[in-house]
């Protein structure tokens, strides 16, 4: 299968309004997490929620602030700022893959002004493709926390056949009422800011976000580029809403994903792990990750940065990744304590320089399923 | 490249009927979801008290699966691509619902539409690529496309694909595995084909 | 059995969609998880929701369930001695 490159990016989170401003807080280490007093919740939690003020600010310069949900309007800068790098893509033959766990969800308990029909994504995906006169019906996909990595595997297996050149990859989800509900009620959130692969950790905390990429099976001119070249998911075939306790899915995924990138374990310099912080995602990671000899490989999770931004996660953080590669700078992840998991990994711990060719990124979601991107630097 | 994969077998379940390969298998008047959905899984004799404890759109998944895997065998590396309109909004709306007294964790857990393929996953012992896609239509050109590269680049050996609706009590169900073995020939046009089949009129949403 | 000890096995059968099974199916002290009811961790998970919603018990650490949803005569004598409803 052809190497899909990952170009121009735009990441919409509590960190920035662009990718440079969220590279540059990561590098201080500034976390978007805040404290949210209990609303229904008997807990206190924390959360990385954009402001909305200063998301309308941004957008009043696009379009019509009433006119858009806070999703759409985080979508809808992500994606502007991205073709605004791109003046020259032809939108008609351009793919646009929308990727979503839950959508407008939100108007679900307060609908405001927009119709039920808002909640549907092939609606969120019309008025995304309607803003930007994208020609092609928005292929949506829905698949749990992988979501915003599927996304960038399902434009490189579709695209290969020739079907379109060019794509743009967009993830995205809200911090809604609904979901705050949901994993309280599973009592997977921390009290605190998470603390992936931690000792003390107990639970995720929650985060929204909406990041796009374009990505081309065209070779970019640049000669120092990331691009896409290993990809899969597999079931665990396990529990619904628990991971496999072997890792089962997840390591046929890292295996399936390296083969076809030809490459093995020691030449991985970088590994992005899902890192939710809870008891269970974080030790089957570690079960995995050894399964596949990757115990050496630098490796951190972003979750303390942005908290679980769910549909939008796989996607953000492959982004961060690809700027990792592209800098060769590794990022510590962000509040590692002791290491809190039986099998051992070589977690991040401070930024460091260091010069990576191949990178992994992984991801797990309920249902089961698990997902492996393989990326690969050409330096100048 | 075309005509490369076959659909081997398929399944319909719409308006309380269910077809296998074009033949109907079984009916009821049943209106209500719940009763109908457990009509099927007592003529299917399927043993499985999980099942009682599944949203809808996961119920309909099993069903048809069954269907289909009895009489196919699937492999480990079997996918699943699958596709809807409404995702798990009708379950959402349940677990809403229960926000308003106690937020429900068995209705959260169903509250996404990639859950179903879970499910299939977890009876049938399948480790294997899940793509579950959203769109306003049945879209065959895209389950073709993406069912095609899947099987093309060897990344599986079969894929059930199709749609799986429940919007407002009304199911649509339309399963078929593809494979290598000289059948249907899987195309667009095929597949659309066996989807307005036993319709009076194609299916649409508005 | 007691009153409470019924209620408990209908409350749970209705709760956690244990299709065709009556009270008199679950006995007061088999286990309700792994052999025996084969209950998982989404139905502990839905029995802490229970002791709230019918007996005004919130458990301040989920972790408790392990010992309190041993078996119905478990469950009955932990909400016997904390209900407040």
């Amino acid at each position: 299968m052809k190497k899909l490159y990952l170009l121009e990016d735009a990441i919409i989170s509590p960190l920035g309004f662009s990718t440079k401003e969220n590279i540059q807080a990561i590098r201080e280490g500034k976390s978007g997490l805040k404290l949210q007093k209990p609303k229904f919740t008997e807990n206190q939690f924390f959360a990385g929620i954009i402001d909305e003020i200063l998301l309308n600010r941004a957008f009043s310069e696009i379009g019509s602030i009433e006119k858009f949900t806070k999703l759409e309007k985080m979508i809808l800068l992500a994606v502007k700022q991205v073709l605004d790098k791109n003046k020259n893509l032809d939108l008609s033959e351009t793919a646009l893959i929308l990727t979503t766990t839950k959508g407008n969800i939100d108007l679900l308990k307060e609908p405001g002004d927009f119709p039920e029909s808002r909640l549907k994504l092939s609606e969120l995906g019309k008025v995304v493709a309607n803003f930007f006169v994208f020609k092609q019906t928005p292929i949506i996909l829905s698949n749990a926390c992988i979501s915003g990595g599927l996304g960038l595997a399902v434009a490189r297996r579709l695209g290969n056949s020739g079907i379109f050149k060019n794509a743009i990859v967009v993830g995205a989800d809200l911090v809604s009422d609904f979901v705050i509900s949901g994993f309280n009620s599973f009592q997977a959130l921390s009290p605190e800011a998470c603390k992936p692969f931690s000792k003390e950790r107990d639970g995720i905390s929650l985060g929204e976000a909406a990041a796009a990429m374009l990505v081309s099976f065209d070779q970019p001119q640049n000669s120092a580029n990331i691009s896409l070249i290993g990809d899969a998911s597999a079931n665990d075939a396990n529990h619904i809403s628990g991971p496999s306790r072997t890792g089962e899915g997840l390591y046929k995924s890292i295996q399936k994903a390296l083969k076809e990138a030809s490459i093995s374990a020691e030449k991985v310099g970088f590994l992005s792990a899902h890192g939710t912080a809870t008891v269970y995602n974080d030790e089957m990671e570690s079960i995995a990750f050894h399964r596949s000899g990757l115990q050496e490989v630098p490796i951190h999770s972003l979750k303390g940065f942005y908290g679980h931004t769910l549909g939008a996660s796989a996607l953000l953080e492959s982004i961060i990744t690809k700027h990792s590669m592209l800098n060769n700078e590794l990022f510590a992840s962000k509040n590692f304590g002791e290491l809190g998991v039986s099998k051992s990994l070589n977690i991040i711990q401070s930024n460091k320089h260091k010069e990576i060719y191949y990178a992994l990124k992984t991801a797990s979601g309920f249902g089961g399923c698990n997902l492996a991107l393989v990326f690969k630097a050409e330096k100048e | 490249m075309s005509n490369q994969f076959h659909i081997q077998d398929w399944v319909k379940i719409k308006n309380g009927e269910i077809f296998n390969s074009g033949k109907l298998i079984f009916e009821s008047t049943e209106k209500e979801l719940t009763l109908f959905l457990k009509e099927c899984y007592e003529f299917l004799e399927i043993k499985y008290p999980k099942f009682h404890k599944m949203d809808g759109l996961s119920k309909l998944g099993i069903l048809g699966s069954e269907i289909i895997f009895r009489k196919n065998k699937s492999t480990k590396d079997t996918a699943l691509v699958i596709s809807n309109n409404a995702s798990s909004l009708e379950n959402d709306k349940q677990f809403q619902e229960s926000t308003k007294t106690f937020a429900s964790p068995a209705l959260f857990v169903y509250t996404l539409p990639n859950i179903v393929l879970g499910e299939i996953s977890i009876k049938y012992k399948l480790q294997s690529e899940n793509a579950f896609f959203i769109s306003e239509d049945f879209n065959a050109g895209l389950l073709k496309d993406y069912s095609e590269s899947l099987l093309s680049s060897e990344k599986t050996s079969s894929v059930l694909c199709g749609w799986l609706d429940l919007q407002n009590g009304e199911y649509d169900v339309f399963l078929c595995l593809v494979s290598k073995e000289k059948n249907i020939p899987f195309s667009e046009e095929s597949l659309k084909k066996l989807y307005c089949a036993e319709n009076d009129k194609p299916t649409h949403r508005t | 059995m007691t009153n409470l000890h019924t209620e408990l096995k209908e409350s749970i059968i209705e709760q956690l969609n244990l299709e065709d099974m009556e009270p008199a199916d679950i006995s007061n002290d088999e286990p309700l998880f792994g052999d025996g009811l084969g209950l998982d961790s989404i139905d502990a998970l839905e029995l802490i929701v229970l002791l709230e919603k019918d007996y005004g018990i919130k458990l301040t650490d989920p972790a408790q369930g392990k010992e309190i949803f041993v078996s119905i005569n478990q469950m009955a004598q932990f909400i016997e001695e904390n209900r407040t409803k």
